[in-house]
């Protein structure tokens, strides 16, 4: 990166935080800080809804998955449409009647407070612990390949995001986020469009995704009933389904930026505009990864894409293993590129025999390839185990810096702050209101003025910004870890899931019924998470299936009575 | 805590309705896009757009693949 590349990195990312602050500066009330005042259009809660979701990680990682694995990932987005349709008819509305700050605080109003506080109190372990790798993840990615200190990456990204959070509150994240997608959206057609002005001239868009798609690729739906098959239809529709609905339905960082639309329509209406356009969008992602790696067919890729943990194993030890590797690579990717272009000269030639031959080397020679890559891939996790064997989330970050111009390259860097900023904002803002509105004001302080409260709010809000700098820096984190935080998430997200279903289609099951029933089916998933093997993704739904089958049993041994008691007191 | 009719459990709705609430009301009730004038047609128009994208993309793998 130049000087230039920095002056578009540092002006987008101050310009866009310091609007936001000027925008909503002198919020006094609880409703303006925490809902905005209720004045946001659908485009900007659409905007917001999306930047929430894409995560930095979003935009590193998913292209590298699509050169990796194809467009099969965008199955795991198939439940979105079909959970934000069920949202905005069953969900929104009721949290707009009620006019509730959290989710929460919904689940008190419908059963009692005892279930508010365990539906909030899983949400901010959950989130809370999260916090940390939205900052982190990130940041070691873009320090590892600019070559900046963690720390510093860390501490100047997370302070900037806690102080217009702070500032702000919930309408200047909405609105820094929306121009922070607009950064987003051109950073990323400008990043695909220079990549296609790169294949090679005689290489037609018809040509790149016929490469792509002999290589498996352009697989993007399996109507495979494999279940060991990672991406299908059937898991994308059902997982998906189950992940989206606790994810935008019960989860405060979504709910906060819906419930601040200025009306019920526009809430629906950005939730409809996200149902709409999330699959386009991930699929778009991918398309790029797709055509990186058709772009790589004809520009050798460093066998190992974390060049900075290759260069440093090659120095310290495994150079006699790892540069014959190189070599090997290097040679099989020679002949591979060969081999495609003479596929693509049969082809476009029409001599079938040629072309089925040339095809069949091309795809022999690629698969070499992959062995050799995997060979690398063993070698440096024997040699160091804290590096990451996974060098997917550097593919594109790795094409950035080598091949976009200046002033394009910091552009593509404020895609990935800015996706890092937008859902960090999202997190801070949902963890200090929840601590806020359902602990703080309902347990500790209930008749205190507004003015107490959005102080209580900022604070709050600072407090979760700095433990989740903290997490971020002192954690010592590695890839474990952060998988061991997703573990963690799809452990509750279940059974949170479980108590809103509960609340909204089972009107007779009451709040004792519900709340023991919660406890026991996240006994049960902790049970069977340290029992079974499967994929934890699944946790998600055994533990809302348990939640709801437990709270029906429960509410028919204690009786009709007590479920009608505690579903008529407000919390 | 005080004993209290929850409107999510009972569809209850307050008696005392400003004028500017039932506008709002009514407002929400369309939803301001043309042709899809009610929320139902919208829901299948997100609908129908999903199962438009599932189409294309099995059709560019089959075509691709």
């Amino acid at each position: 990166m130049i000087l230039l590349d920095y002056l578009v990195l540092v002006g987008t990312m101050i310009a866009i935080a310091a609007y936001g602050m000027w925008r909503t500066r002198g919020r006094r009330n609880l409703s303006g800080y925490l809902k905005g005042s209720q004045t946001l259009g659908w485009g900007t809660i659409g905007l917001s809804v999306m930047a929430t979701q894409a995560s930095a990680i979003t935009f590193l990682s998913t292209p590298g998955q699509g050169y990796e694995s194809g467009l099969g990932f965008v199955q795991n987005y198939f439940g979105v449409p079909l959970a934000l349709i069920i949202i905005a008819i069953v969900f929104l509305p009721i949290y707009r009647r009620l006019n509730v700050y959290t989710a929460y605080e919904f689940l008190g109003r419908r059963f009692d407070s005892k279930t508010r506080l365990l539906g909030a109190g899983l949400f901010l372990l959950q989130r809370g612990l999260a916090a940390g790798i939205t900052i982190y993840a990130p940041a070691i990615v873009l320090s590892t390949v600019m070559g900046w200190r963690l720390d510093v990456t860390i501490l100047l990204s997370g302070s900037l995001v806690i102080v217009y959070t702070v500032s702000g509150g919930s309408e200047a994240v909405s609105i820094t986020q929306k121009y922070q997608m607009a950064v987003i959206f051109a950073g990323m057609f400008t990043a695909f469009f220079v990549l296609l002005a790169k294949l090679p001239a005689n290489l037609s868009f018809s040509d790149a995704l016929t490469v792509a798609g002999a290589f498996h690729k352009m697989e993007a739906v399996s109507l495979s009933f494999d279940i060991t098959q990672r991406y299908t239809l059937w898991s994308g529709l059902l997982g998906g389904l189950f992940l989206s609905l606790s994810y935008f339905g019960a989860d405060q960082s979504q709910v906060q930026r819906y419930i601040s639309g200025a009306s019920l329509r526009e809430s629906r209406l950005g939730l409809m505009f996200n149902a709409v356009f999330k699959i386009p969008m991930q699929f778009f992602i991918l398309l790029l990864g797709a055509m990186l790696f058709v772009f790589y067919q004809f520009e050798r890729p460093p066998v190992f894409f974390n060049q900075t943990a290759w260069e440093y194993q090659v120095e310290h030890g495994a150079r006699e293993k790892l540069l014959p590797l190189a070599e090997q690579y290097a040679a099989v990717h020679a002949e591979k590129e060969q081999k495609i272009e003479a596929w693509l000269d049969a082809r476009r030639t029409g001599n079938h025999g040629v072309e089925t031959t040339a095809r069949a080397q091309a795809l022999a020679a690629g698969e070499r390839g992959e062995a050799v890559r995997e060979e690398v891939k063993k070698i440096m996790r024997a040699a160091e185990r804290k590096t990451s064997a996974n060098d997917s989330d550097y593919i594109f970050i790795t094409f950035v810096l080598h091949y976009l111009p200046h002033g394009v390259i910091g552009l593509l860097v404020a895609v990935i702050f800015a996706a890092a900023f937008s859902s960090k904002a999202s997190e801070l803002n949902a963890l200090g209101s929840t601590t806020t509105v359902d602990f703080y004001q309902h347990i500790c302080n209930r008749d205190a003025s507004d003015v107490h409260y959005v102080s209580a709010s900022k604070w709050f809000t600072a407090l979760w910004g700095v433990v989740a700098l903290a997490f971020a820096l002192f954690a010592g984190l590695s890839e474990n870890l952060i998988q061991a935080v997703n573990i963690l998430g799809s452990i509750f997200y279940g059974v949170v899931l479980g108590l809103f279903l509960v609340a909204f289609f089972l009107k007779r099951v009451g709040g004792t019924a519900v709340f023991w029933a919660a406890l026991a089916a996240q006994s049960l998933v902790f049970i069977l998470y340290f029992t079974l093997t499967i994929s934890y993704l699944w946790y998600n739904f055994i533990g809302c299936l348990a939640c709801v089958v437990f709270s029906l049993a429960l509410q028919a041994v204690l009786g009709p009575c007590a479920k009608t008691l505690d579903a008529t007191v407000t919390a | 805590m005080k004993p209290s009719a929850s409107p999510a459990s009972s569809g209850e709705t307050s008696p005392h309705v400003s004028p500017q609430d039932r506008g709002q009301a009514i407002d929400d009730l369309v939803t301001g896009i043309p042709f899809f004038g009610t929320w139902r047609r919208v829901y299948l128009l997100v609908f129908g757009t999903f199962i438009l994208w599932v189409c294309l993309l099995a059709a560019l793998s089959r075509i691709f693949s």
